[in-house]
């Protein structure tokens, strides 16, 4: 794991990123509160989160990060267009999905991995949109869900960061989806700011 | 399979039981169809969409057994009670000065909650004054709906949801149990009428006073959903009410300025 913590710069320099997709269960809350407050403002990219809740419970998760967090914050709706930096999160009950005219779709299905929404539902459905252009960020967790989506989003040619499992409040999630593929970056909390920073320093 | 052949086949798939069964999902959402479909294929045995499109255009079972995927036969009754709640304090009333109603629930499903509206209609006297229809692409669902036989082991979470939903008796009234069933009171069977109707083909059939169309228009594209809402406001009577499932909206459609919202924490609307 140790190439990992190279600078990044050399391999984003050239690279442009239109959409950041973002997965965690256990601990996710705390996680993203820390690196989410980073984020400057003027953030360009759409930041799209699923977090694993209770299903029927009323989320004030908007609320909550607005609160300590420079970005707009909302709740994803459906048939909504994404808007470049604003922090969506994905509503209780629902599985959340990127549809090719960038706008939002919600469904019913099954829970996956004992979850709705799923993580993995999320990824894959953006990696299909935004293809190269995607990054993935799979944090702290209690469960294998994300580990399938950001294989995927690593195959249709996007940034795949995992959190270091040593660094993770819950590894199993972190754990499971390098079991999977070899991701971009395996990081801990702490150094993910300046990836994030960078994904947004793009050319035009 | 490559990514980009997937997409292929998946648009000939949907083509080809368009062209054969005339059941039209060119305009759902297609991450949620995609899904559906990927998860078809182990069912079916089949390693490729086409292969799945070549048992779908010459076995007409398989069709109707691959519909059971593409459309999502889940409901509850009184699902969502505050919403059934919201209807009993601020629709009914309204709904009480006319002298018959026509109510549509589009998407029924396998019928739960076609029964929860009867059963709130009887409860402030206005079933007997009422036709419910109730609508659906799917026969299985229909078919099912019809029978009103509900399984015993979701009864408890009904009752609880009807508890919830103002309900004046108890759930218990208005179904016999039977084995692992619970069949519903034929009185109320009587006031609906159910019916094959695909929101994406056909036209308006009727002069309604309230729709109820939940969960339904999520699987639909902007163009499919604004289709939808033109059905529905073509067919509502002036001022009529339109009710939708917890996180649907008409702020992203064409007809956001054509309804008033009555409730928009529960998504019921009214005809402007």
């Amino acid at each position: 794991m140790n190439g990992s913590f190279l600078d990044p710069a050399p391999r984003l320099a050239d690279r442009r990123f239109d959409a950041l997709v973002v997965g965690a269960s256990a601990g996710g809350v705390q996680a993203m509160l820390e690196l989410f407050a980073t984020l400057p403002a003027s953030y360009r990219l759409p930041v799209v989160v699923v977090l694993h809740l209770p299903e029927e419970r009323h989320s004030r998760l908007a609320e909550v990060f607005q609160a300590r967090v420079a970005l707009r914050v909302k709740e994803a709706e459906d048939k909504e267009t994404l808007s470049p930096g604003v922090l969506y999160f994905a509503a209780p009950g629902y599985h959340l999905s990127i549809e090719q005219d960038h706008s939002f779709s919600f469904s019913r299905e099954e829970p996956f991995h004992f979850s709705r929404p799923s993580i993995d539902f999320l990824f894959e459905s953006a990696a299909d949109v935004y293809g190269e252009a995607l990054a993935g960020l799979l944090l702290t967790g209690a469960n294998d869900d994300g580990a399938a989506g950001l294989a995927w989003i690593k195959r249709r040619g996007g940034l795949t960061l995992v959190q270091d499992p040593a660094d993770a409040q819950v590894p199993t999630m972190p754990q499971a989806a390098l079991a999977r593929h070899r991701p971009d970056f395996i990081l801990p909390l702490r150094a993910m700011p300046s990836v994030l920073a960078q994904l947004d320093a793009a050319p035009c | 399979m490559p990514d980009r052949d997937i997409e292929i086949e998946l648009r000939l798939l949907i083509e080809a039981i368009y062209l054969k069964y005339s059941y039209d999902f060119r305009d759902y959402s297609g991450a949620s169809l995609k899904r559906r479909v990927l998860h078809a294929l182990t069912q079916f045995d089949c390693k490729t969409i086409s292969a799945l499109q070549e048992r779908v255009i010459h076995e007409p079972q398989a069709f109707m057994q691959l519909l059971q995927y593409l459309t999502i036969p889940v409901s509850e009754m009184f699902r969502d009670p505050s919403y059934f709640l919201a209807l009993r304090q601020q629709v009914i009333p309204v709904l009480r000065t006319y002298p018959s109603l026509k109510i549509w629930i589009a998407g029924c499903s396998t019928g739960e909650e076609v029964y929860s509206m009867a059963i709130l209609l009887k409860e402030e006297g206005l079933l007997d004054r009422s036709i419910l229809y109730a609508t659906d692409i799917n026969p299985h669902s229909l078919e099912k709906a019809r029978q009103g036989i509900f399984s015993l082991d979701n009864i408890r979470g009904y009752t609880e949801n009807y508890q919830k939903a103002g309900g004046r008796q108890s759930l218990s009234d208005y179904y016999i149990a039977a084995y692992d069933g619970a069949l519903f009171d034929k009185a109320l069977r009587e006031r609906m009428t159910f019916a094959d109707h695909s929101l994406a083909t056909d036209s308006v059939f009727a002069e309604t006073h309230l729709i109820s169309c939940r969960n339904v228009l999520i699987y639909f594209n902007k163009k499919l959903q604004n289709r939808a809402f033109g059905l529905f406001h073509e067919s509502l009577c002036h001022r009529g009410f339109l009710g939708l499932g917890s996180k649907e909206s008409l702020d992203f459609s064409n007809y956001a300025q054509r309804f008033e919202a009555v409730q928009r924490q529960e998504r019921i609307f009214r005809k402007l």
